[in-house]
């Protein structure tokens, strides 16, 4: 986190009040000291209720997420870059340009200043990495007890400047399956700074953005059939989302799918599968087997972890399974998960 | 990763899958105790590497699977209390009790907690003197001495507002309770090797000896298990019937000395119900009398609690090896993870949750 000082003025409001949110002076003071402070002085002719924006002539694509992580700083990231990626990503996702965000704030009656501002700071700085303007907002405070610290809103537009249909539908048997990295890093930094859990070397989320990737792989001509982000439910969840969709049945090698050493033995510890495991900075890409070779070098260049992999292929078969070849050489289903993971007794 | 990886090398498996093959002449119908076995089993796809011969039947070492069903009942009636925080492990959670289950009971306000450990609810304990703090103490041998440890400490503490929900339960008295039963077709077990990393190996042999079958300790990992069956093979093969260990790296012949001394100190063995096999004489743990102010079935009124079992449900066939899960007439239909009729459904231990998970489509 930057270390900048909170321009509000502390021995005044060390921490946030009701008021902050109920559309008064102090609410102004937020915006005018800590809000455009951040993201950009307030438009001549003042602040409106809706921001207008001057788009291309293009399709647009508009994606929105909320973010409640507990706790809100962790190793890697806070929610901050988190709401700001997750849009980002969203947008990515269908291949689109990411442009403008909105930002939502609800905040809990007594959270810090100095905590809200690291906040603010760390989404402006995911903002300039990612190429995204912060264009509109919104604040409201709940009283204490009834949040926890602060809970985000962002929605983002994009757009799209090329001709393919990014989507579930477009997949064929033979394609072949990547993903971009490494897997499960983000849930179980999240889980180990939750439980307090030290491992010898400190897991970070894998949090990022994934636009410019997304980016790179279009102008090399890759033809991308499908892509999809690894967050809540892991790469399985995500590969049983497409077969489902598709209604072709996925291939996958268990051997193929790189995780780090660190969070194979967390997950080993906990009784968690990695596959199942959320990430914030990683996506599943299916493309013709041609461009396998192409989409690999590619993303080899944005490497944040382990490199891309090669993980599986789409099958001829209609019937929407994942099949996973397991270690050892055996097959069996890459099943969605039910309901959360929970830590196994022994 | 290391002490890893080697355990789950793809040749190595197949040298031992053909080995098996190799000496395997005859029928043999083996149990895995421990519910991470089953679940390893299916997992990787051991069972697929075997040969048709090698019947493997899954045992009852799933901790969620055998905490009967009046005792979950209490767990919620005791979590819906708003002067108590109520612990427990992860699993517990989602297994359904007569009614609701314990993340329903969270859901309508009541403050239930998932921890790692039983001394993590001891300190919850120390941070919140003016509430009571109950964990629920299931599983075998293996979490025991962490349940012992918490109440220990506890005493010395003076600690008044923290108690275990015990429903502690014992391997080798369900053993005896499988191999005497009319319906047994178990001929050799792979016994649980973390439980036998505390209790070691020795309780074993009276009963390798008394019922004539071989049992192998054994680990968690692919090559673990494979390794434990070419064990228990072989000894099948050649008429003997001797307790081996195959988890070396792990267990020893007397186990963690200070871990049993512990347990011993504060539970002694006691009848238990198992859920879906009955009532099997001292086949668990209670808490001794020294220890009676730390039992929640003392501290709290739990009378006017009614269990009602779903008459659908097979799990206690299944837990004695009796049945597999995909002969259910419920499963994946009436039973799934997401409406579970039975523990078994549960647990990521549970044997009908590992073959929903892994083996729908066999």
């Amino acid at each position: 986190m930057e270390s900048f000082a909170c321009p509000f003025p502390i021995q005044q409001y060390p921490q946030v009040l009701l008021a902050h949110g109920g559309g008064g002076k102090l609410m102004q003071q937020l915006i005018e000291k800590m809000f455009t402070v951040a993201f950009g002085p307030k438009p001549q002719d003042g602040l409106h209720d809706s921001v207008v924006l001057d788009l291309p002539k293009s399709r647009i694509a508009f994606t929105t997420d909320s973010f409640v992580v507990h706790p809100l700083f962790f190793p890697g990231g806070d929610i901050g870059s988190l709401a700001v990626y997750g849009s980002v990503n969203d947008l990515a996702m269908s291949g689109a340009k990411p442009l403008y965000l909105s930002l939502g704030f609800i905040l809990e009656e007594g959270l810090s200043m100095q905590t809200l501002w690291g906040v603010v700071q760390s989404i402006k700085k995911a903002a300039d990495s990612a190429g995204v303007q912060i264009v509109t907002g919104d604040t409201k405070v709940v009283d204490r007890g009834k949040g926890d610290g602060i809970y985000i809103n962002t929605s983002g537009i994009g757009i799209i400047e090329h001709g393919f249909n990014i989507s579930p539908g477009r997949i064929k048997s033979g394609d072949a399956v990547i993903i971009n990295g490494d897997v499960g890093r983000h849930g179980i930094a999240i889980m180990a700074s939750r439980a307090g859990l030290e491992f010898e070397t400190i897991i970070e989320s894998d949090c990022a953005p994934l636009n410019f990737s997304v980016k790179a792989l279009l102008d090399a001509g890759i033809e991308i059939h499908c892509m999809r982000d690894l967050t809540r439910g892991g790469l399985a969840s995500a590969l049983n989302e497409i077969a489902q969709a598709a209604g072709y049945s996925i291939a996958v090698e268990e051997s193929a799918v790189p995780v780090r050493e660190d969070v194979a033995s967390g997950c080993a510890m906990l009784g968690f599968d990695p596959l199942y495991v959320a990430n914030e900075g990683r996506f599943a890409l299916f493309v013709p087997e041609k461009h396998l070779g192409p989409s690999l070098e590619v993303l080899k260049k944005f490497s944040l972890g382990l490199p891309a992999a090669h993980i599986g292929r789409v099958l001829e078969e209609r019937k929407s399974f994942v099949i996973l070849k397991s270690f050892i050489g055996a097959n069996r289903i890459l099943d969605m998960i039910s309901g959360e993971q929970l830590p196994r007794i022994c | 990763m290391k002490y890893l990886d080697e355990y789950r090398d793809p040749k190595l498996a197949m040298q031992l899958s053909q080995e098996i093959h190799h000496i395997t002449t005859r029928p043999w119908v083996i149990m895995e105790i421990c519910g991470g076995q089953t679940h390893a089993i299916v997992k990787y796809g051991i069972d697929t590497l075997l040969p048709k011969k090698i019947e493997l039947v899954h045992g009852p070492g799933c901790p969620v699977c055998v905490t009967p069903l009046e005792m979950i009942d209490r767990a919620l009636s005791i979590a819906g209390r708003r002067d108590v925080i109520f612990c427990s492990f992860g699993d517990m959670l989602r297994v359904p009790g007569s009614t609701t289950d314990l993340l329903s009971v969270k859901a309508q306000g009541g403050d239930v907690r998932m921890v790692y450990s039983p001394l993590d609810a001891l300190k919850i304990a120390q941070e919140n003197p003016g509430r009571e703090i109950i964990f629920f103490a299931v599983g075998f041998e293996t979490t025991a001495p962490a349940n012992a440890m918490a109440v220990h400490q506890a005493k010395v503490l003076g600690l008044k507002n923290f108690s275990l929900l015990v429903s502690h339960v014992l391997v080798p008295p369900a053993m005896e309770a499988i191999l005497s039963s009319k319906s047994n077709r178990v001929q050799g077990f792979l016994a649980a090797g973390h439980v036998c990393a505390v209790m070691g190996y020795d309780e074993y042999m009276p009963i390798a000896a008394k019922y004539k079958v071989p049992i192998v300790v054994t680990g968690f990992e692919p090559l673990d298990i494979l390794q434990g069956i070419s064990m228990c093979v072989k000894q099948l093969e050649e008429g003997r019937y001797e307790v081996e260990n195959q988890y070396v790296r792990s267990v020893t012949l007397q186990g963690n000395r200070h871990a049993q001394d512990l347990v011993s100190k504060v539970f002694c063995v006691i009848p238990r119900k198992w859920r879906g096999v009955g009532e099997i004489s001292q086949s668990g743990l209670g808490l001794r009398d020294e220890y009676k102010d730390y039992d929640a079935e003392l501290k709290f009124d739990l009378t006017g609690i009614k269990t009602m079992e779903s008459p659908d449900c097979i799990s206690g066939l299944i837990l004695q090896g009796v049945k597999k899960p995909h002969e259910c007439p419920s499963f994946g239909k009436k039973c799934s993870p997401e409406h579970p009729l039975g523990a078994t459904m549960v647990s990521s231990e549970g044997a009908c949750s590992a073959y929903y998970r892994y083996k729908r489509n066999s």
